[in-house]
């Protein structure tokens, strides 16, 4: 009995103790005269290099330029989630940003409960009535989303110009219809150039897990490109990493998704189709600071350039001159409202 | 040449369970259910990653992997044998803090609760930039990490152990009867202690290979794999041969379920359950009626 009581109360010294560490880096009560904000991220994460290291680059801006003080909040298993976003609504933050599909429904919830708080959702999934129609978010929940399939029709093209082969990859994580669009994009994008060309399509799974188990990407990405896949394209967050290490054991090419994915495998990353998480993040923020911020759905595609692919020094090389001029050509009619990408399956 | 692929790809599946799968041989054979392999793994999958980090060697990362899930598993090990807690409530709770652990200090080391940054690991000379390996190369190169022939030889080993040594002999006796085991001087806690520490490098070894086959940690990365190895360790009866066969059966499953997704024949949802629905029917249906050591998770003086 007495070693039990003992144990206790050292645990309970150690929990203390524990309460007073900071982690590297977690403080960021920055200094600022600017707007309080608070953004809860997604599966995958901070480091993920790609969706939620976007928002972050998108906050650490405003820090900069907005004197924004930023929190963050990075949740862990599926029910801490709503309570972060519910913390920092709580806490009285001028603007809470919920980073992913998966908050739409909290995000919706905790905007009705604190109206005096302004809400955005990064890629919120509009919900629909009994009749198919999209319910309109609140007054204070601005719903900013990406015509991922534009940005995935170009680099598919492309895929499909520079691949040297019949057959085209895609990884995609759960498989559920966020992710559909970046396959029918690509897929759109690829008949576009080469009618006979097929893409093998595989999903890491089907539930948001398989946005992290980099070990399946690494098997699905090895298993393509021996099926004679020369590139694959991903949007499968952490699980992509996989893919990468896949490409580069075996010298063959990947695209990368959300953000310039190029460092995570340099010369194996053809092209990356990036969203302009960061720009809509930030966006958000200075809306909140000048006064201007309205809800409502916000949809962002080539034209607004909310989304695009890289093509800079790094990766110039992979790409010929008849090729980017082609993928040009696409995107102006893309913008022109000549070609309509699908979306749904 | 495509069956060759499909070989290979299950070697590597097979890897992580034929790892976590030894331990749990070593550690249920004493009579400790070893349903903290998940959590054993994913703390070497964490150690490794950060061994390999700081030391730069990944064979530094294996050793750090392996100490990491004997760590894990002397917790275990101390509040079950020690303190005779309850196996099985243990081993979620260990389950659930490694998860909870491995994710504080993956923030204290690298500022990021989900991901670390790439570590080295062991890479293929073969491909280099813009190097299009083609046929056999290709295989080869995916089928570069030396843990994948060391995964091979663990059930072996573990077969070995406990066949074919006296510590093996006091094991098996100690997982079937521990009074009468102690009644000829065998000390069943010391027996159980070297037993779950063993499965806990085994574990861990795991982890490490799969962290290392990434260059990377990402939280929660085992993914559930060690309870397949444990349904593979129950499936194949507590017998290190059909175990590692329900390894590679499995293992063989996964690939198989990796291929057919491709054919795109069915929907994902449902090529998704194929390996489990296969782990049902075997379990329940082909093995019959299993046989346990009989001491399993039974606290003991």
């Amino acid at each position: 009995m007495r070693k039990l009581i003992v144990a206790l109360v050292v645990l309970s010294v150690v929990h203390l103790a524990l309460l007073f560490i900071e982690p590297a880096g977690a403080t960021r009560i920055a200094t600022g005269d600017g707007v309080d904000v608070g953004i809860v991220f997604d599966v995958g994460g901070r480091g993920d290099k790609s969706f939620n290291d976007g928002a972050f680059l998108g906050a650490e801006r405003a820090m900069k330029e907005l004197g924004a003080r930023v929190r963050f909040i990075e949740p862990g298993e599926g029910s801490d989630r709503e309570a972060g976003l519910r913390l920092l609504a709580a806490e009285g933050m001028d603007l809470v940003i919920g980073v992913g599909f998966i908050f739409s429904d909290d995000l919706t919830l905790l905007a009705k409960e604190y109206p005096g708080v302004k809400f955005a959702g990064v890629d919120y999934a509009v919900a629909m009535d009994a009749n198919g129609k999209p319910v309109p978010p609140p007054d204070n929940l601005a719903a900013l989303k990406f015509r991922e399939e534009e940005g995935s029709f170009l680099v598919g093209a492309l895929a499909a110009l520079v691949g040297n082969s019949k057959k085209l990859g895609f990884v995609g994580g759960m498989d559920f219809p966020l992710i559909h669009k970046f396959e029918m994009g690509y897929r759109a994008g690829v008949q576009a150039v080469c009618p006979d060309c097929t893409v093998i399509a595989q999903y890491a799974g089907v539930t948001p897990d398989a946005f992290k188990n980099p070990g399946r990407g690494q098997e699905l990405g090895l298993s393509q490109y021996q099926q004679g896949v020369n590139v694959i394209f991903h949007a499968s967050g952490s699980t992509g990493l996989g893919v990468f290490e896949a490409a580069r054991r075996l010298g063959k090419l990947a695209i990368g998704v959300d953000a310039d994915q190029y460092a995570e495998a340099p010369g194996f990353i053809l092209t990356s189709m990036v969203k302009g998480v960061d720009e809509a993040v930030f966006g958000a923020i200075r809306q909140v600071q000048d006064g201007t911020f309205r809800g409502g759905i916000f949809e962002l595609g080539l034209k607004e350039r909310g989304v695009n692919y890289i093509d800079d020094a790094n990766n110039a090389s992979l790409i010929t001159g008849a090729a980017r001029e082609r993928v040009e050509a696409l995107r102006a009619e893309i913008i022109a409202g000549r070609i309509t990408v699908p979306s749904t399956k | 040449m495509s069956i060759l692929a499909f070989l290979i790809q299950t070697l590597r599946i097979a890897t992580p369970y034929l790892f976590a799968a030894s331990g749990g041989v070593l550690s249920e054979r004493a009579g400790v259910i070893a349903l903290t392999l998940e959590g054993w793994m994913l703390t070497g999958a964490f150690c490794a990653a950060l061994g390999s980090f700081y030391s730069g060697s990944p064979w530094l990362g294996v050793l750090a992997g392996v100490g990491g899930g004997v760590l894990a598993a002397a917790l275990h090990a101390l509040a079950t044998i020690r303190y005779r807690a309850d196996q099985v409530v243990l081993g979620i709770a260990i389950n659930l803090m490694s998860v909870g652990i491995t994710r504080f200090f993956l923030r204290l080391a690298f500022d990021s609760s989900s991901n670390s940054p790439r570590v080295p690991g062991f890479d293929w000379a073969g491909a280099t930039e813009g190097n299009t390996t083609a046929g056999l190369g290709s295989l080869l190169a995916s089928f570069s990490n030396p843990l994948v022939l060391v995964a091979l030889l663990s059930l072996p080993t573990v077969w070995w152990i406990l066949y074919r040594t006296p510590y093996g002999l006091r094991l098996r006796a100690v997982g079937e009867k521990p009074e009468a085991a102690a009644s000829v001087g065998v000390s069943v806690a010391r027996v159980r202690w070297l037993a779950v520490l063993g499965a806990g490098a085994f574990a861990g070894m795991g982890g490490a290979y799969l962290a290392l086959e990434q260059h990377q940690f990402t939280d929660s990365m085992t993914a559930g794999r060690g309870f397949i190895a444990l349904a593979a360790v129950i499936f194949g009866q507590w017998e290190p041969k059909r175990v590692a066969l329900a390894c590679l059966l499995f293992a063989a499953a996964e690939t198989f379920q990796i291929r057919l997704q491709g054919l795109q024949l069915l929907p994902s949802q449902f090529v998704e359950m194929i390996p489990y629905v296969l782990t049902i029917i075997a379990v329940a249906g082909i093995v019959g009626r299993s046989r346990q050591p009989a001491a399993l998770g039974r606290v003991t003086e």
